[in-house]
């Protein structure tokens, strides 16, 4: 570990990641960790492995090498622990179409073990008041996506991976999200995303930028 | 305890290891097979009551018996693979499946090719072979399961923990199976191997079973030094040696 | 925001969503119960109506079918939740993934094993069961079939990422159910002759226990590798 520079705020840390999909090495010994405060944004051309490095990095996906590391401790020796700080949201959104909004809401948030909240609120700071009694499954895109951001809305994770968190989102809601993002990294919390948008608010000193190039071997 | 295992995790370093003790295994089981199988054939006496339909004995039996030890050492791989996270042990548990899916195979041909002579058919409900078509099964699945996936490190951990599944199960099956057929056969004609075997007949036998188990050593390590290659062809290690061997 | 759930309200909370997602998609319940129907009323059409042979075969048929029933129906235990992206939440929940995979193979028996338990004896009449014998049938059934969605839960964990995972998933797991079948059938048997069936059941007892407390953990391996 003493080629990292971990400090006593960093939250993750990656260690020499190496990721091998059908044949082809996404990266190599990738390194690098996350403090407390950071937004980092994930960028490189399709297929550079930007999910693949966002899957690894929350214990979904096994790298072919190296580790993942919270607060120093190999994630796959501390899953509980880890689970418990960490918010993440692939683009798969997690919402089921036969359930409403506020049901999806209700079990996700369930799931991630908070049992005191207040549904309807949260979801009228997505723009759904009006669609708690939907059922998912009738929503636009767009609603569908925000059914599964509302859960940034209520918690105490440090840790947030998201993969495209704005697809679908219109421009006002980006606006809000990255206001989201900036106060969550204020207090304490960090950010991983990947977008293919650009970011008003989020601008260069806020923004740590890691490229992933495409490799042809 | 385990320590010793870890610099086997690396790649090259399995490799390396397995390229040398091939050789040993391959010569040693080419002899204990040969040795085994002429002084079977050849030499042992006949048998008084089965005359000479019953030298099969010689393949049958170590074809059984290591087919189910062959199960178990695939577990046992799978098993470290999962535990300990090192992906040369999931390989090792891929590379032995088909090989057990061989021998168990060559056991249920041999057994019922005896059965012809000494039953009258060529397949009876027998608890032995019942449970020797069920291990079939179980290595015909991981076979199958590890066939499936398109991403090879992913379908090798997917193989080992049905292996691991189905060794658990094993036992159950076993005992099932000899309590169904005890229920539903109350007189088979036995033709257990005596136990009073003369020493004639047993000394090739265990040299045989010996052997058997070092030929599926060495047919492990091919499989297990070409899966090695096919996952790190994009290493250089493997592109070195790729070129090295060219050269010559 | 305080975080208070309790296991069992967790267990719940699971087993809730998944309750109510099958009951607003019936045909995911009634489609295995009308193939287990199906499948026993084509074996008297295939063997001949004497009642002597059905008495004889019936234990065994009823049987055969509800192991299929079962495998078809376990297919769709992940496989909506793993295409929707909420198989990958429940694994990176802070819950146990032990009590969310027991949570989920508890809701889908309860939605497919119980009404095959429960339309079982009218089975048995077409079939021509000994009347003494459908107090067995019930029972290996109440204790059978969890076995058999525990065990297939494992199977389908392992092949829910594939896309053709049908025909392996019945290579994966019949070969799992056959010590079910074997002691169900007996005990049915056994029943039928008047004779004592309880230490059949006592074993079928025991693997229900055995794979109560190990198929999860398997199933949750198994589900980390395909959603890998």
């Amino acid at each position: 570990m003493t080629h990292l520079t971990t400090t006593a705020n960093t939250l993750v840390s990656a260690d020499k990641l190496t990721c091998i999909r059908e044949e082809r090495i996404l990266f190599d010994e990738l390194s690098f960790s996350v403090n407390e405060g950071e937004i980092i944004q994930i960028e490189g051309p399709n297929g550079a492995g930007k999910t693949s490095l966002l899957r690894i990095l929350a214990g979904l996906s096994r790298p072919y090498a190296g580790a993942v590391f919270y607060q120093g401790e190999d994630i796959t020796r501390c899953r509980d622990e880890f689970n418990e700080n960490l918010l993440y949201l692939g683009h798969l959104a997690g919402v089921k179409s036969e359930l409403t909004a506020e049901e999806n809401l209700n079990f996700n948030l369930r799931l991630s073990g908070y049992d005191q909240f207040n549904s309807g609120e949260i979801l009228a700071k997505v723009n759904l008041k009006g669609f708690e009694e939907a059922l998912a499954g009738h929503l636009s895109a767009g609603q569908h996506r925000r059914t599964a951001l509302a859960r940034l809305w209520h918690t105490n994770c440090k840790i947030w991976i998201l993969d495209e968190p704005f697809t679908a989102i219109d421009k006002r809601g980006v606006a809000e999200l990255e206001q989201l993002f900036l106060e969550h990294a204020a207090s304490g919390g960090c950010v991983i995303l990947t977008t293919h948008q650009d970011m008003g608010l989020i601008k260069d000193e806020r923004l740590r930028k890691l490229k992933l190039e495409y490799r042809f071997i | 305890m385990w320590k010793w295992l870890h610099p086997y995790a690396d790649p090259e370093r399995a490799y390396q290891l397995s390229d040398k003790l091939l050789p040993w295994f391959t010569f040693l089981a080419i002899a204990f097979i040969a040795t085994g199988t002429v002084w079977g054939l050849a030499f042992a006496p006949t048998d008084y009551q089965q005359g000479d339909s019953y030298r099969i004995i010689f393949i049958h039996v170590p074809a059984a018996s290591m087919s189910m030890a062959a199960y178990m050492g695939m577990a046992t791989a799978a098993f470290i693979g999962l535990v300990w996270q090192i992906k040369a042990a999931d390989w090792t548990a891929a590379a032995i499946a088909p090989i057990g899916a061989v021998v168990t195979f060559i056991a249920l041909f041999t057994g019922a090719s005896w059965g012809k002579p000494m039953w009258g058919t060529w397949w009876v409900w027998d608890a032995r072979l019942t449970s020797e078509l069920v291990l079939l099964f179980l290595y015909l699945g991981v076979i199958a399961l590890y066939a499936s996936f398109e991403d090879k490190v992913l379908a090798a951990r997917a193989a080992g923990i049905l292996a691991i599944v189905g060794v658990i199960n094993i036992p159950i099956i076993k005992y099932s199976v000899e309590w169904w057929s005890s229920l539903h056969q109350p007189s088979t004609i036995r033709i257990t191997e005596k136990s009073t075997m003369s020493t004639d007949m047993l000394y090739p036998l265990l040299i045989n079973i010996f052997g058997f188990g070092l030929m599926i050593g060495a047919l492990t390590l091919v499989r297990f030094k070409a899966e090695i290659l096919a996952r790190n062809a994009m290493r250089p290690w493997v592109r070195e040696m790729a070129l090295a061997r060219g050269a010559k | 925001m305080k975080r208070g759930i309790s296991y069992t309200q967790a267990f719940a909370t699971v087993l809730k969503r998944d309750l109510k997602i099958a009951v607003r998609h019936r045909g995911d319940i009634f489609n295995p119960l009308l193939f287990f129907v199906m499948v026993v009323t084509l074996f008297p059409l295939g063997i001949g109506p004497e009642p002597q042979v059905l008495t004889r075969i019936a234990p065994g048929i009823i049987w055969v079918a509800a192991l299929l029933a079962s495998m078809l129906s376990l297919e769709r235990l992940f496989k909506a939740d793993f295409v929707d992206g909420s198989l990958e939440q429940m694994l990176l929940s802070p819950q146990p993934l032990y009590l969310t995979v027991l949570a989920k193979v508890l809701a889908h028996w309860i939605l497919t094993g119980v009404p095959l338990i429960l339309v079982s004896p009218l089975l048995a009449v077409l079939l021509h069961l000994e009347e003494n014998s459908y107090g067995a049938l019930m029972s290996t059934l109440a204790l059978g079939t969890p076995v058999l969605s525990l065990l297939g839960a494992i199977g389908v964990a392992l092949t829910v990422g594939l896309r053709k995972g049908g025909v392996l998933l019945s290579l994966l797991i019949l070969p799992l159910y056959i010590p079910v079948l074997i002691f169900a059938t007996s005990a049915i048997d056994a029943a039928g002759m008047n004779l004592p069936y309880d230490g059949q059941l006592a074993i079928i007892g025991a693997m229900l226990v055995g794979s109560l407390t190990l198929a999860p953990f398997a199933v949750g391996a198994s589900l980390r590798v395909s959603t890998n």
